[in-house]
């Protein structure tokens, strides 16, 4: 509702039950995904026009959400707009009978957080987002169900006023060794309470765990409020968000907020003065992923291959695209692909339309696009060809992304994780080195805020500074072989070791290796393992303390309390000084003089007992010192009986717990406090008094101090008897 | 139009996705959309049949297209289109027996093929007429073994020239009743899908006797309806329900069994061969039946088949008319099966580690063939029993041919 009525005057709130009643599901689509990372595959076309088992990641996104039961989808381009825009408007989904597709086109937004700002100030009458709306972007696989889920959302929003998100989790174990998920993204604890499922904590972590030891960070404050927290490490987030609309409008009053998840989910989870909430949605059975990096482009497109994502499969068709016939072992074909018999097309492979394929050709694990022309004695292993790509003979293809229109001169041999992009030819015999990344743009030289974007410049420079560069590239030797074409682009420093985590192609065995040595190592110094996923249940005494647990408070305060002393003993600072210390410390924790005077007393003998001593006069000595030489400072705090009856508590503890060696001088310090007008005659009366009725163990002290007791009871009655 | 056209559009969208299951369902709603199709086509005056024909084609391809498993889709259109060309056939047969000849020869200076076909039907017509077959349904034996009509008849058309005024008039008025009598005979089609388990459930007296053990797989209403008419006419039998791994179907059926009073028992799939000797009959229902009398049946029931054959228990498919598929399962194109989601096996989260494609060769190595449907062959088929009433393996193409005509039978 807050949006609502921030959004100005304009619009009239509708009727509530009404409004429920009537909904339009709709949904935001994020056809950019506001990073470098599908560089420089993207400076050419927007991700999510990137085919995935040949049809574009879109289809995939809009299917599903069509399917799902979404009447209305706002598609917000940013980087290359328009080929966004052609492609739906040709696609079957313009004209599609249950989907809305509308665009939003901006192209001053750099991240997710400007784009919803952007959507959410240019909401008109006709289209707006008038109540809960699913926030995916445009590269999500998913076939999960929605319609339970927003149902889930609106009731919870309807008990709750400050649910505002509700953001979907799927179970996904991380790699043991490299601490990544399958998807090649980072690491992901979350703590969620196991009853309502709020979501507590939210950290991504970044694999460099040697220097963390592993460890997670949880605010004490969580364990507090809540009975139980479930952590998990084994969760994947699959960037699929029910918001409420004062998800936006939090995003218009934040104009910081950039990220969705680093800043957006953290700052809600931060900020305790809003109090807004996000829950999580566990699913099971279905599947839900986001196409992350190449890592996730490998792994999403198995997935899809394996058929987790059915019934957006190849061979079914789900969004315009011409259904492939799927043969024995997960083999998709196309009726009018031509396969030479000779050739071996092994398992989980998709061959597209009008692709030919030559003699003696070994294809496995690959998925080639359409209109490809493949040579003989070609080896493409666990590869993505695109469309009209040409691969003459010999060519060996490994563990590669090969964009549009690509030529590899024969002989050419790609190795583990290099990308090509659009028309990139390879020369011949030219072996092009493992992870490389080639492109005919050549690569941005500097490293500045632009590469928030896909893409460097507006999207209408593309096609001339294409012409542009090929007519230089005649002129310059190619980094390609003489007769290829494209740069090699140079990883820039610091990301060289990070290329193996995102790549398409499997990790090597050295370097995994290599990382279990360096785990090994870490063992050997921390043994302590973290369970994968625990309930951690806070003791029942600790919830039930009402007031921040004072016990734990005042050790805090003591200590502090001794520090500041000691400091004051060591640096001779003058006993005003002191007070004024004291007195700030006793504030900023919110004590009583009385306790004031007990840590300030226990300091003292603390520091009695550890100033270097050999007997027990010697000890008493120090303290006796000590006390003369301080009495200023605790005077200060002892001016009334219930005080200095707490300094004597606070001893009698002391010589029970802490420093035993001052119990044999405990009633001649006392002598010396009393002496020293610390204590009173009074307050040592009264304790005497109180204690008269304890336990006999208590009572040791009490006895030490016996004849300084009667001696003080007879003091006072001489001194009655005179008074009279 | 445009709302018919949605229609499509809409039925094709879900037969994509996968939304609609079970073959009975599918047909019900094929039928109704075809019947919808047929009653908006706007016909020309002259050779209706051929232009309601090419529409309905149209759209059955569209259907057929957008989920080739279910073969339920083509079945249907098929019988459509059978009833339009008997209808036709039957029309013309009338009006031939009305009017004279010379009508035979009636014609159009337009002389488009469409017309000649017309005319080529008609002659035909008088062909048959001439052999004194009144029936409504002329038999399809001999249509196959004549071929196809449009070329037997091409030569008949050779003799058009003289035409007369009061034809024209007589032959819109035929074309108007034509398309009453198809969406008359459609109608019948809707009723006779969805009145296929009552008819079949009438006979299961004849098939269930007193104490017998029964053993059926999978999930089928078929099935359930005609057990439970067994169990109203006062027979007491027991139920084996084989569970029907992944999908679990058979718990679903064990539940609307008890609840309808029936003793049953249920079994897990592996367990079929076990228990198949204390078994006195295996019913089963059928995802659709090839010409050549082979099965396709959910997952698991070649198993069952080949036990009962081991034991010799009778093995009887339930199936109604509309899953009869007049094609034959040699052909690969025909054969086809739904692969579905692996996570009907497979709890994702727990092997999410053995599909991570980032370490090791980066292969799956781990592959799940999770198959909807399965194939038993005819011989491993005692009985099938239809909305008509028993028939032998043997006999179901000569069935099938009563229900579609050879023209349709590649679309």
């Amino acid at each position: 509702m807050g949006a609502q009525k921030k959004g100005g005057g304009a619009r009239v709130v509708s009727d509530d039950s009404e409004e429920q009643s009537r909904q339009r599901l709709q949904a935001i689509l994020l056809a950019d995904s506001f990073t470098t990372k599908f560089r420089p595959v993207t400076l050419e076309r927007p991700k999510v026009l990137l085919p995935l088992a040949n049809v574009p990641m879109i289809d995939y996104t809009l299917a599903w959400l069509e399917s799902a039961g979404i009447e209305e989808v706002f598609v917000f381009c940013c980087a290359h707009s328009t080929q966004i825009i052609d492609y739906l408007e040709t696609s079957e989904w313009h004209t599609h009978p249950n989907l809305a597709v509308r665009t939003i086109e901006s192209h001053k937004s750099i991240s997710a957080g400007d784009a919803l700002r952007y959507i959410y100030e240019q909401q008109t009458e006709t289209s707006q987002i008038q109540g809960d709306f699913v926030l995916v972007s445009g590269d999500t696989v998913s076939n999960m169900p929605l319609a339970d889920l927003i149902r889930e959302h609106r009731e919870r929003k309807k008990r709750d006023e400050k649910a505002i998100m509700t953001m979907v989790i799927k179970k996904s174990k991380p790699s043991p060794i490299t601490h990544q998920s399958r998807l090649g993204t980072d690491q992901l604890f979350i703590a969620v309470d196991p009853v309502t499922k709020q979501l507590l904590h939210y950290e991504e972590d970044k694999v460099d765990h040697h220097a963390r030891g592993g460890s997670v960070c949880l605010d004490k404050s969580l364990m507090e409020s809540n009975p139980s927290v479930l952590l998990y490490n084994d969760m994947q987030d699959c960037n699929i968000d029910i918001c409420s609309p004062e998800v936006l409008s939090l995003f218009e009053d934040n104009f910081d907020y950039q990220h969705l998840r680093r800043h957006f989910v953290k700052g809600v989870l931060v900020d305790d003065i809003m109090g807004y909430k996000i829950f999580t949605h566990e699913i099971g059975s279905s599947y839900a992923a986001r196409v992350d990096n190449f890592r996730s482009y490998d792994t999403v497109s198995k997935d899809i291959i394996q058929r987790w994502t059915y019934p957006y499969v190849p061979d079914i068709n789900f969004g315009g695209n011409r259904p492939l016939k799927v043969g024995r072992q997960g083999i998709y074909r196309a009726c009018d692909a031509v396969l030479s018999r000779s050739a071996d097309v092994g398992a989980s492979s998709v061959v597209g339309y009008g692709t030919k394929i030559g003699n003696g050709d070994r294809i496995l694990n690959s998925v080639i696009g359409n209109g490809c022309s493949i040579g003989s004695n070609v080896v493409i292993e666990g590869s993505y060809i695109w469309n009209n790509v040409t691969i003459e003979d010999g060519c060996e293809i490994r563990n590669a992304i090969v964009c549009d229109g690509v030529r590899i001169r024969a002989g050419a041999v790609l190795e583990p994780g290099v990308v090509l992009s659009f028309n990139v030819v390879v020369g011949r015999g030219f072996v092009v080195p493992a992870y490389s990344k080639v492109s005919l743009l050549q690569q941005p030289m500097k490293e500045d805020s632009d590469e928030e974007l896909e893409y460097a410049d507006s999207s209408s420079g593309t096609a001339d500074r294409l012409s542009g560069l090929s007519l230089e590239m005649e002129s310059k030797a190619s980094e390609l072989g003489p007769d290829g074409a494209g740069y090699i682009w140079e990883v820039c420093e610091g990301a060289h070791d990070e290329e193996w985590k995102h790549s398409v192609a499997p990790i090597p065995e050295d370097k995994l290796a290599e990382i279990a040595q360096a785990m090994d190592d870490d063992d050997m110094e921390d043994e302590s393992v973290v369970p994968t996923s625990g309930e951690l249940k806070s003791d029942a005494d600790s919830i039930n303390t009402d007031v921040n647990d004072p016990g734990d408070d005042y050790s805090y305060f003591e200590k502090e309390v001794e520090g500041t002393f000691l400091r004051a003993v060591e640096e001779g600072i003058k006993v005003e000084l002191g007070i004024l210390e004291i007195n700030s410390l006793r504030l900023s924790y919110n004590m009583e003089s009385a306790d004031c005077a007990g840590a300030i007393f226990y300091s003292m003998m603390k520091h009695a007992v550890d100033n270097p001593h050999s007997s027990a006069s010697e000890l008493f000595k120090n303290a006796s010192n000590i006390i003369a030489k301080w009495k200023g400072l605790l005077g200060f705090y002892v001016k009334q009986t219930d005080e200095q009856i707490e300094v004597i508590m606070k001893f009698e503890e002391m010589c029970q717990e802490t420093a035993k060696e001052l119990g044999p001088l405990f009633a001649q310090i006392l002598h010396v406090l009393y002496d020293k007008d610390v204590v009173q005659e009074d307050a040592i009366l009264r304790w005497a008094e109180e204690k008269a009725g304890a336990d006999e163990a208590d009572k040791v002290y009490l006895q030490q101090c016996e004849t300084f007791i009667q001696w003080l009871k007879d003091a006072s009655e001489e001194e009655d008897e005179e008074d009279d | 139009m445009p709302d018919v056209q949605s229609t499509v559009l809409e039925f094709v969208n879900k037969l994509r996705k996968r939304k609609i299951e079970g073959s009975q369902a599918t047909a019900k709603c094929t039928v109704e959309l075809l019947r919808s199709v047929i009653s908006q086509q706007r016909v020309p005056h002259s050779n209706q049949a051929s232009a309601l024909i090419d529409a309905v084609k149209a759209v059955g391809e569209q259907l057929v297209a957008a989920n080739p498993v279910e073969l339920a889709v083509g079945n249907v259109v098929r019988r459509v289109l059978h009833i339009i060309r008997e209808e036709d056939l039957s029309l013309a047969t009338a009006a031939m027996a009305g009017l004279d000849l010379l009508d035979a020869s009636d014609d159009d200076d337009d002389g488009n093929d469409h017309n000649c076909k017309g005319v080529g039907y008609m002659s035909a017509a008088v062909a048959a007429a001439a052999a004194a077959r009144s029936t409504l349904r002329p038999p399809s034996l001999q249509t196959l073994l004549e071929g196809t009509p449009e070329s037997a008849a091409v030569p008949y058309t050779s003799s058009s020239g003289a035409d007369s005024e009061s034809k024209t008039a007589d032959k819109s008025s035929i074309t108007r009743k034509l398309k009453h009598d198809v969406i008359e005979g459609v109608n019948h089609l809707i009723l006779e899908i969805a009145g296929c388990h009552e008819q079949i459930a009438e006979q299961a007296i004849e098939h269930i006797h007193q104490n017998e053990v029964i053993l059926t797989l999978g999930s089928s209403r078929t099935v359930l309806e005609f057990l439970c008419a067994a169990k109203e006419k006062k027979r007491s039998f027991r139920v084996f329900v084989s569970e029907g791994a992944p999908r679990y179907q058979g718990h679903l059926l064990a539940k609307e069994l008890v609840a309808r009073g029936l003793q049953t028992t249920v079994i897990t799939d592996s367990a079929v061969f076990a228990m198949i000797s204390r078994v006195n009959m295996v019913i089963i229902g059928a995802h659709a039946v090839m010409a050549n009398g082979g099965v396709i049946g959910p997952v698991g029931v070649n198993m069952a088949a080949l036990a009962a054959k081991k034991h010799a228990v009778p093995f009887v498919v339930l199936a109604g008319s509309h899953k009869l598929c007049p094609l034959y399962p040699h052909n690969p194109e025909v054969l086809l099966n739904e692969l579905r989601s692996p996570s009907e096996l497979l709890d994702f989260g727990e092997f999410s580690d053995c599909l991570d494609f980032g370490a090791g060769s980066g292969s799956p190595l781990l592959q799940v063939v999770n198959p909807t449907f399965d194939y038993v062959p005819p011989n491993l088929v005692s009985l099938f029993i239809t909305d008509t009433g028993g028939h032998n393996p043997s006999y179901m193409y000569r069935l099938i041919a009563d229900y579609y005509s050879a023209d349709d039978l590649v679309m």
